[in-house]
């Protein structure tokens, strides 16, 4: 009888809203969506004080680890800077002539995988000593010249750490090259240091990662049990597992787009206040190095981040604490 | 199948031990409005439970609009509570909603389109006299109002099945007459109705049908 009914109903709008009948429930299934969302936010809103120290403590656990990995990115571009200007000294024989010397250093200098090869003869090198280093007297006691002439070889910005070190290698077989030396030894250790500091940065931010799966898995579970009467209400009225958990998973996404929000703000103020302190730092060293914060993809990243561990921390407590609400 | 309700030699046992039901076999027919009476503890809670899907007989068969029960899986029995229209002693409303939201909710479950929803609610609203108080919320109505919001809700769906579980159980006889006088119109326009109360002298002036429980044996009916 009621189905009945139900079938007039349908029949009884005019022909006009009849048309889109394949549309319609596609429009109602992401009206319950949308409802969901807003219901969800409403629900945040009303308890206000609790849901904004939750986000912000969400906000403070996403910001750490984004914030060890700007710090492993702006140390990586500086370390790339330098790497550039790593040199292989390449000390040649005594016996070996300045027209030798200077034949050496063109044939190098053709090489791809050199950017550049100077031959700096034993007086040159003296010379540029004496000025350098202020020990003009001492080196004017001495009977003869004791530097040996050299190639400074600049290789090619772009190899890798690996590839300068085989360069060398070969190098160091040419024939009238007595010794050749990379000056990289302090960088192979920052290098080592900086994947510490990124390795670091991962763990940290698998196990942050994972405490705002809990804390917003512990949120939804006290916001559950403070709604247990409505949920056995709705179970009673005839709602399904899925109807009852949707505005729960979305308090979940809320709860992680708002504290990747908070992170990115947070983020944001670091950056601004150690800005100028670390100007006023690498200006003193002669170099411009400017802060990089995080890119837009970077905070959509963090943003997604923020909501996919929302969701879970969500979906891993809802389905348990949903199936133990049943009316009585 | 004319029976909206067919309880065969039901037998409910809870854990523990405790006999609620044994062996009650009842009929309710479609149109048909009856009180179910007996004191506290005869077993009306329990029988409705099992017509609700809320517990499950430890023996006998309960068929509701011509459907076994025990053929209702775990997942169907939402589907299954969207036909019913269930109507509580303390009436169960949600506080943070208003009147409307709360009339809405089963239409809301349902997935209705917003406008149908406007209609039916208004429609039942005002079934139970309440349309001037759509936007306001539970709390600022009196126990007889928001009784007749929980009817509302309860009917907004258009169940082929009313159950009310003592639904005048917390208020004064002059609020208990209209509210079951609101019933009884409610059954004139062929809607099924099985209540559960102990004002036994409200259901003899009514003078609908009476079904007896004692310590879970059918006394009358």
């Amino acid at each position: 009888m009621a189905e009945q009914h139900r079938g007039r109903d349908g029949r009884r709008p005019s022909q006009r809203q009849r048309i889109p009948t394949l549309a319609a429930p596609a429009q109602g299934w992401l009206g319950a969506h949308a409802r969901c969302l807003i219901e969800a936010l409403g629900r945040m809103h009303r308890r206000w004080v609790a849901s904004l120290l939750t986000v912000f403590v969400i906000g403070i656990t996403l910001a750490l680890p984004t914030g060890l990995y700007v710090l492993v990115k702006n140390l990586d571009t500086l370390s790339t800077s330098w790497q550039g200007t790593v040199q292989a000294s390449l000390y040649l024989d005594d016996d070996v002539s300045v027209e030798r010397g200077r034949t050496l250093a063109r044939r190098l200098d053709a090489r791809d995988t050199i950017d550049g090869a100077e031959y700096v003869s034993a007086e040159e090198g003296l010379e540029t000593f004496r000025e350098a280093s202020g020990f003009g007297d001492a080196l004017d006691a001495l009977p003869s010249n004791p530097l040996p002439a050299v190639v400074v070889v600049t290789p090619d910005a772009d190899m890798t750490r690996a590839a300068v070190g085989e360069l060398v290698d070969t190098l160091r077989g040419e024939t009238g090259v007595a010794r050749a030396e990379l000056d990289q030894a302090w960088l192979e250790r920052l290098f080592a240091i900086l994947s510490l500091i990124e390795r670091a940065a991962w763990v940290i931010g698998l196990l942050l990662s994972a405490a705002v799966v809990f804390i917003v898995g512990n949120t939804i579970r006290l916001d559950i049990e403070n709604r247990r009467e409505e949920i056995e209400v709705m179970k009673l009225l005839g709602a399904s597992d899925a109807f009852i958990r949707r505005p729960f998973l979305y308090s979940g996404v809320w709860y992680g787009l708002s504290g990747a929000v908070v992170a990115l703000i947070l983020l944001g103020g670091c950056f601004a206040a150690l800005a100028g302190p670390l100007g006023t730092l690498t200006r003193s060293y002669d170099s411009a190095l400017d802060l990089v914060g995080l890119d837009w993809s970077g905070g959509f990243a963090l943003l997604a981040t923020g909501i996919a561990l929302g969701w879970c921390g969500c979906a891993l407590t809802v389905n348990r604490r949903l199936a133990d609400i049943e009316p009585r | 199948m004319t029976d909206i309700v067919a309880f065969n030699h039901v037998v409910k046992r809870y854990p523990g031990g405790k006999m609620a039901l044994d062996g009650v076999s009842l009929r309710l027919a479609r149109g048909e409005m009856a009180f179910l009476t007996g004191h506290s503890g005869a077993g009306k809670s329990t029988l409705m439970k099992l017509i609700g899907l809320i517990e499950r007989p430890t023996r006998g068969q309960v068929v509701i609009n011509g459907t076994d029960l025990a053929t209702v899986r775990r997942r169907q029995i939402p589907r299954y509570r969207q036909r019913l229209g269930l109507i509580f002693q303390s009436y169960n409303l949600l506080f943070d909603r208003t009147v409307f939201d709360n009339v809405a909710l089963p239409l809301v479950i349902r997935g209705l389109g917003h406008a149908d929803i406007a209609r039916r609610v208004r429609a039942a609203l005002d079934t139970v006299g309440l349309l001037s108080h759509e936007r306001k919320f539970p709390v600022t109505l009196s126990g007889g109002e928001q009784q007749r919001v929980g009817i509302a809700r309860a009917v907004v769906d258009r169940p082929y099945l009313l159950l009310a579980d003592e639904p005048t159980g917390n208020l004064d006889p002059a609020l208990s007459a209209d509210i079951m006088r609101l019933f009884t119109r409610l059954n004139e326009t062929g809607t099924s109705i099985m209540i559960a109360t102990h004002a036994i002298d409200l259901v003899q002036r009514m003078g609908h049908r009476r079904i007896a429980l004692d310590h879970g044996h059918l006394e009358a009916g």
